[in-house]
């Protein structure tokens, strides 16, 4: 891996729920400017490492570091303002708005003006409105290629649409990390080739370090620089995607057995049993 | 029929409605931002009258200063009561949270009846006294401020929710509390800002309903009907509590006149359930919506 901090690491992190620990001792680095994909079984515990590293649960051990530093303490909304963005597996948008607006509440932990100045519209305001209304058109909506339906109420739009709308919030938050949960699932081929699209080009013109969730596996192959699999709560491989693929732990995590002969063995013996 | 004195009666009802809406949307704010149904905005609304009693009336303080120091009274009243009360029972059943709001309101009773007496208090006079006229219509004085009042505040509501960052937090926490908390909101503070805004209105309104009508310890009946204000409108609405609030206020002023006074509470149930058979969720109101 390069040298230098990462971006991210977490360490040690144990997650638990009463006696079930969600997280056990996971632990491991996103390079800054890199795509790292977590992927695991159901259940495994990716999700609740995503909450846990944007802040919406406390790891009841370890840590999570932001840019060197311990962040396990910060909660949440601070945390989008050191730029952590994530989206949810989910979609979380605020129905009853329009895209616009759903955008731009994302620039939300950025903004500083005071309830006056909002009220009449005055100098601060106006030019915050304005640097985010060029920023968020000229870029984010362009760049995603939403402009036909910005005015649309977000409620009213289709499910590959939505986890795009869901992904310009997160890009006008201004984040270093880009946190995806999930961004294909449930789309078509064709969606899922545009978002792979917009993953790739969220680094290379923005330099978004991007970190997600993801079960297309495809996919995670053809993106990642770094894969991290869990599977009950514990990083079972970490790597390239193709160390990952060859790793018998991972084989045996996703099919339940990684050695067919042995698959074969277990499979005979109770007939050898019955006869 | 006199048509003159139907339409004095509307103006009237029009009049009493605006603090209906007012009172409604201080419930609607807090229902919005934290999902409680608050029972005790009736009570919040008395003490913030007592309050303005205090520094007005018994400590002969200027009008202003009252209604300044009555305002921050109510909110930090408001602020309390979210960090004391509500904010343990974060995730608690909703059911729970409101038998808390029921406690509160009979607390706030105990407390005026300690503080103040359980005696009728009256205000002394603030507003101009010579009656307004509209035309031929004759409209009371207090009745007509008390309207403006409301009107002001509900625009001023309006205004913040539409185009102050809080206020633009505050409908994304209602609408996704989740992602409001990603976004970098900060959610807890927005529940305490929604109990010390509702707060402070309700201490507005608090103000107005006593000058009309005196204050006493039973004040917070009238947030019976600001509960049913906020069922017919939706709970979740603030456009649905401006539109019911002068709902009912209207009828309650017609059924008051033309049936006389014991049918006004009668009427105001009868529309509630009228209402609730039609739509459930209120006249404004989104669907989802708890069963209490």
């Amino acid at each position: 891996m390069a040298a230098g901090i990462p971006i991210l690491r977490v360490d040690g992190l144990t997650l638990a729920f009463g006696g079930v620990k969600a997280l056990n001792g996971v632990g491991f680095d996103v390079e800054p400017g890199s795509i790292t994909t977590v992927i695991g079984p159901n259940g495994a515990g990716k999700t609740s490492l995503f909450n846990t590293i944007s802040g919406f649960y406390r790891p009841t051990q370890g840590s999570v570091q932001f840019e060197g530093k311990d962040i396990s303490r910060v909660p949440a909304p601070k945390r989008a303002r050191l730029g952590l963005a994530r989206s949810f597996q989910n979609i979380a948008l605020f129905r009853g708005m329009s895209v616009l607006d759903n955008i731009k509440l994302g620039r939300h932990c950025h903004l500083k003006t005071n309830v006056l100045q909002g009220l009449f519209y005055l100098g601060a305001a106006r030019r915050e409105e304005m640097a985010l209304r060029a920023d968020i058109e000229e870029r984010i909506i362009d760049f995603l290629e939403i402009d036909h339906i910005r005015h649309a109420p977000v409620s009213a739009l289709p499910y590959g649409l939505q986890k795009r709308v869901e992904m310009a919030r997160a890009l006008a938050m201004q984040p270093k990390v880009l946190m995806l949960d999930e961004p294909v699932a449930g789309m078509n081929r064709e969606e899922t080739e545009d978002m792979a699209r917009f993953i790739l080009d969220v680094r290379a013109e923005w330099g978004i370090t991007v970190l997600m969730v993801e079960h297309d596996m495809g996919l995670v192959m053809d993106l990642s620089d770094h894969v991290v699999v869990l599977n009950f709560g514990q990083v079972i491989a970490d790597g390239t995607p193709a160390q990952v693929q060859g790793d018998p732990e991972v084989i045996r995590a996703y099919l339940g057995a990684g050695d067919v002969a042995d698959l074969r063995r277990r499979l005979r013996q109770p007939e050898a049993e019955a006869a | 029929m006199d048509w003159l004195f139907f339409f004095e009666v509307v103006l009237a009802g029009i009049g009493g409605g605006a603090l209906y809406a007012l009172a409604g949307i201080a419930f609607v704010i807090i229902y919005k931002a934290t999902r409680v149904v608050n029972l005790a905005i009736g009570e919040m609304l008395m003490m913030g009258a007592y309050f303005f009693l205090t520094f007005f009336a018994i400590l002969e303080l200027p009008l202003w200063a009252a209604v300044v120091l009555a305002l921050v009274s109510g909110a930090a009243l408001g602020g309390v009561i979210e960090r004391l009360a509500i904010r343990p029972m974060l995730g608690e059943d909703p059911i729970s949270v409101f038998m808390v709001t029921v406690g509160l309101g009979s607390i706030m009773v105990g407390l005026v009846e300690i503080i103040w007496t359980a005696d009728q208090r009256r205000l002394p006079e603030f507003m101009p006294s010579e009656p307004i006229f509209l035309g031929e219509a004759f409209i009371s004085s207090k009745v007509f401020y008390g309207f403006l009042i409301a009107l002001a505040l509900v625009i001023l509501v309006v205004c913040i929710f539409r185009y102050w960052r809080g206020g633009v937090a505050l409908r994304a926490t209602a609408s996704d509390q989740g992602a409001a908390y990603a976004m970098g909101i900060n959610v807890p503070r927005v529940f305490s800002l929604a109990w010390v805004a509702a707060a402070a209105l309700a201490t507005v309104a608090g103000i107005v309903v006593g000058a009309i009508g005196g204050l006493s310890s039973s004040m917070g009946v009238f947030g019976l009907s600001v509960l049913v204000v906020v069922i017919v409108g939706g709970l979740d609405s603030v456009v649905g509590a401006m539109a019911a609030g002068l709902l009912i206020g209207v009828l309650e002023a017609l059924a008051g006149a033309f049936l006389g006074g014991e049918y006004k509470l009668l009427t105001t149930f009868i529309v509630l359930v009228v209402v609730l058979m039609l739509r459930p969720y209120g006249l404004f109101g989104t669907r989802e919506i708890e069963r209490l």
